[in-house]
């Protein structure tokens, strides 16, 4: 934008159809598991069934020779060359970092760990040799709940014990803070186990061709995986090429280093040809990385008037069987938001990551965030039971004001902008909240068996991922920045090579938006390339909402030296003083002398022919250029939900869904409005339906899509989406939006729930807030002993798969007809 | 083996297959049909949903050898020269993000048409709810099947 300082911007805030549709919506995509490559062979994988298992043989012999199937291998045979897969985030100094080999050797600890490997012809033969493979185990104790998982005489996961780390922060006199508060309130929260599932399930296909290796796979990160495979696997980086092709979807899920992709690249290796892997989606719900699994012990301290004093924070974080690329600092990404958008005195905050025998966890949208922002948002509203006073005003009472930006947490954030109150009051209008509250004592007083309840959430998140320098305090194991590269061609078009690595965010289109205003060429004469090392050979690639934040602004700052460039050189075709020149819409111009100028691609075909370049001038209009921010983004907004809660069977009906959000300045709105909705469905999921249970030996329960019970169109309302804009301390003024629909909209449900049923006393429900648990609720609540909260948790054990099917069902919330 | 007859997208095929080769397999392995993509192993998903004889089945739960004497759309045949209705209207409501169930949702939506022309908003719900999108939280979904539906489409 500084760059065409007096142009207005034509193309941000625009909100163009995207360059990606043309494709996805004729099915001419390339997906990873659509290659095909001659010679290639296909993998199926031997997996564990125990959670807890010495491996004391494995029989490879009843798959070998059969027809089709060309080799068979154990851990065993890669033990000498497939190392450990990476964790990047080592969170302490004395954190355990537990050896993680891809395919497992003497040991496995959860099922569905990789045993054994068939390479076959084809992906039939593969799977059927499975089956013709015997393994020994003889099984251990699993470790299955990290609340008992620390006791003395829990059986271990690893030798050196279950516990991985703990990591405390604390800011203010925290002490002092809870010495005499009139009020203290303490509430345990249960963030359940998630299956991140993008609707593409992972696909690997590997080659080598001499030294040289080219890795496909479904991943949001090729550039860390390139990375990877070279630092943890001993392949010279110059001869690694990964390739991201469409890859669809991803929600953190896709931020890995997997054991499939490793082995891939080994077994290509052994074998001499291409193979491929492609991952069913109950092998995917078993073995590719889970999210959230926390317990939460969450304490505050308030004046009577309902002024926080202080928070306290002590969480239990599931780990699952190993520490994969960044298990251990998911919750740390939490650790600065609990304290959210209020103001205290102190905060303090303590993690400790235990390792059970499941599937590790890792980044899902959020990661960390959405479960800091659930605990806070939840307990205020407690706090303001417990006061007796309105929700909002207390919110309002705590948090920073607009005219306190830019404002320093106690947790030590810096919050560049914001406007809480904007956002608030448009949402309440929007909402038509006091006819609502209205509408809810008028329906509690008649003791109506439907209750009305409305939930509040008036969240922040920090995105942007993110400062280096951050970031190394923090021991991440890499920075965050991104690279950006803009060529001016011959003819005037542009190809812009971004670090990004987009999945369905829609980066073509808007990155295409933002050189366009920078350049002033057209949109349409833009080409975005990213997702192969080869072409983008440097980035840090897409998670954290952090593209446009970062990835953006590195776009930016290319297009300024290309522009910088252009200027010297059309200063030599207008015999002019490159002083003399000003830039805008596209054009250089001799100041004082409107009818004296060139266009930029009149520039490039000159720079192209270089036949009367100025001295000393390098014959081309490309450049680089790599942005680390300096501070994280920080969008927020006001969610407000109001469901009806059946209190006869406990189901729950959402009946109105307001979002109001402030993402800074917005590059598509179409865009931005999508990651809003897809974020709001996602957190909703998590609110209602969403858990991956783990039987009592083990067993992921919920292997399927008929058992994890991911909403569809019928199980989710309407929602009415509207923007507040406070600009980011940044070039463009952005903030990241891919997760905040998300990290919002779980306690907006969750709050609305527990305000229905107030008035009989629940003061909580544990998600998925399914019918089963909050008839039980209620039924606990009124004294009903044998509903105890106890019971609950056992009961999810065993009937979480049966209880709320959201699909096929026939008493399903119909929501279509709101606005 | 079993001896079929497909007709793909206008073109048809002779092949020999084995009985338990499902059909989006025969589309995808056999024909290179990668356009239907598949999401899931229980039918749960329908991102492999195709038209069979014109209606719209998930194609992981057909038996290629069902498909014998059939005629087969998958989402590279739903464009006659131009764009399908349904598929300008995805694109005009943003009803796709990784894009990777939209072929199902597309060939499904234009079915939902095919039977209910003018649905509500709730038909529209009730009638996609074989078919799961990730991305979207299905809003925009609603809105392209709502604006297909005004722009009078029937398959």
């Amino acid at each position: 934008m500084t760059a065409t300082v007096d142009a207005p911007a034509a193309e941000l805030g625009r909100a163009r159809l995207r360059k990606e549709d043309a494709k996805l919506i004729t099915g001419q995509t390339n997906w990873t598991d659509n290659i095909k490559l001659p010679g290639m062979l296909h993998l199926a994988f031997v997996r564990s069934p125990y959670a807890h298992a010495k491996i004391t043989g494995v029989d490879l012999s009843g798959a070998i020779g059969q027809p089709g199937v060309v080799a068979a291998f154990s851990g065993a045979d890669f033990a000498e060359e497939q190392g450990s897969l990476p964790c990047a985030w080592p969170v302490t100094e004395d954190i355990v970092i537990p050896a993680h080999p891809p395919m497992a050797v003497d040991e496995v600890r959860y099922v569905g760990e990789a045993v054994a490997v068939v390479v076959a012809r084809d992906r039939f033969t593969a799977a059927d040799a499975v089956g013709l493979i015997d393994v020994d185990y003889e099984p251990l104790p699993p470790v299955l709940d990290i609340r008992t998982a620390l006791e003395p005489g829990s059986p271990k996961v690893h030798e050196a014990g279950n516990k991985s780390y703990e990591w405390v922060f604390a800011s203010g006199d925290v002490d002092a803070a809870f010495r005499d508060a009139p009020v203290v309130l303490e509430r345990n929260y249960r963030q359940q186990r998630l299956i991140p599932s993008p609707m593409e399930p992972r696909a690997v296909v590997a080659q080598w061709i001499g030294d040289e290796v080219t890795l496909w796979s479904a991943t949001q990160i090729p550039h860390v995986l390139r990375f990877a495979l070279s630092a943890f696997f001993a392949i010279p980086e110059q001869n690694i090429r990964v390739i991201a092709p469409d890859v669809g979807g991803g929600f953190g899920s896709k931020l890995q280093v997997t054991a499939e992709e490793v082995l891939g690249v080994l077994i290509s290796r052994r074998v001499g040809k291409p193979v491929k892997w492609n991952e069913g989606r109950s092998e995917g719900n078993q073995t590719g990385h889970h999210g959230r699994d926390q317990w939460q012990r969450i304490t505050i301290a308030a004046d009577a008037d309902g002024r926080i004093r202080g928070l306290s924070v002590d969480l239990l974080a599931d780990m699952g069987a190993y520490l994969m690329l960044v298990t251990p600092g998911v919750p740390l990404l939490g650790a600065f938001m609990f304290p959210a958008i209020y103001k205290m005195d102190a905060y303090s905050f303590k993690c400790t990551g235990v390792f059970t025998t499941k599937m590790p966890t890792d980044a899902y949208r959020g990661a960390g965030r959405p479960e800091a922002t659930f605990a806070i948002e939840r307990i205020i509203d407690e706090l303001a039971t417990e006061l007796g006073m309105e929700p909002l005003e207390l919110r309002e009472r705590n948090w920073i004001k607009h005219e306190e930006f830019p404002f320093t947490t106690i947790a030590g954030l810096t919050y560049d902008s914001g406007n809480y109150e904007a956002a608030t009051a448009k949402a309440r209008e929007l909402f038509d909240y006091d006819g609502l509250r209205a509408e809810q004592r008028e329906r509690n007083e008649r003791g109506d068996t439907v209750r009305l309840g409305i939930g509040i959430s008036t969240f922040t998140e920090m995105c942007g991922l993110a400062p280096s320098r951050v970031l190394g305090s923090l021991a991440y194991g890499a920075g965050g920045w991104e690279s950006a590269s803009v060529r001016m061609l011959p003819t005037g078009k542009v190809e812009v090579v971004t670090g990004s690595s987009a999945h369905g965010q829609g980066h073509e289109t808007a990155w295409s938006q933002i050189v366009a205003d920078e350049l002033g060429v057209p949109f349409e004469d833009i080409r975005v390339l990213h997702g192969d090392t080869q072409v983008s050979p440097k980035g840090m690639d897409t998670y954290g909402s952090r593209s446009l934040a970062v990835g953006g602004l590195a776009l930016v700052g290319a297009c300024d030296k290309v522009v910088a460039k252009a200027k010297i050189i059309a200063a030599g075709m207008l015999e002019a003083s490159a002083e003399d020149l000003e830039f805008s819409a596209g054009r250089f111009s001799v100041r004082g002398d409107p009818g004296a100028g060139t266009s930029i691609q009149e520039v490039a075909l000159a720079t192209f022919a270089a036949h009367a370049l100025p001295d000393g001038v390098e014959p081309s209009l490309d450049s680089d250029y790599t942005y680390d921010p300096d501070n994280f983004s920080f969008p927020h907004g006001t969610h407000l939900c109001a469901t009806e809660v059946d209190t006869e069977t406990g189901f729950v009906k959402i009946r109105s869904y307001v979002a109001v959000d402030d993402v800074g300045v917005v590059v598509n709105p179409l865009i931005v409005e999508g990651q809003v909705h897809g974020g709001i469905a996602q957190g909703i999921a998590q609110a209602l339906y969403e858990e991956g249970v783990y039987d009592d030996e083990g067993n992921l329960v919920t292997t399927t899509m008929a058992d994890y019970l991911i909403p569809s169109a019928s199980d989710l309302p309407s929602y009415v989406t509207e923007r507040t804009e406070t600009p980011a301390n940044n070039r463009l003024g952005v903030k990241g939006v891919g997760e905040a629909g998300t990290i919002a909209s779980t306690p907006a449900v969750v709050n609305s729930i527990v305000d229905a049923l107030q008035t009989f006393g629940v003061t909580d429900v544990e998600m998925p807030c399914t019918p089963e648990r909050v008839w039980r609720a209620i039924q606990a609540a009124q004294g009903n002993a044998q509903a105890s909260a106890a019971e609950q948790h056992e009961a999810r054990q065993n009937l979480a798969s049966q209880g709320n099917s959201p699909q096929g069902s026939g008493d399903i919330p119909q929501d279509g007809d709101t606005a | 083996m079993a001896d079929i007859s497909v007709t793909v997208d206008g073109v048809r095929y002779e092949d020999r297959v084995e009985p338990r080769l499902l059909l989006v397999h025969y589309l995808r392995e056999t024909l290179g049909k990668t356009g239907t993509p598949v999401g899931c192993d229980t039918s749960n998903c329908g991102a492999c949903t195709v038209l069979l004889d014109g209606v719209s089945v998930k194609s992981c739960a057909v038996l290629a050898v069902q498909a014998d004497g059939s005629e087969v759309t998958t989402i590279e045949g739903l464009a006659n020269g131009e764009l399908h209705p349904m598929q300008r209207a995805f694109h005009e409501e943003h009803a796709l993000q990784c894009g990777y169930c939209t072929p199902g949702m597309i060939i499904a939506a234009a079915d939902l048409l095919r039977d209910n022309p003018h649905p509500t908003d709730a038909e529209i719900r009730e009638g996609l709810e074989g078919n799961l999108c990730r991305c979207t939280g299905y809003e925009n979904i609603v809105r392209a099947v709502k604006r297909a539906a005004e722009a009078g489409v029937t398959s």
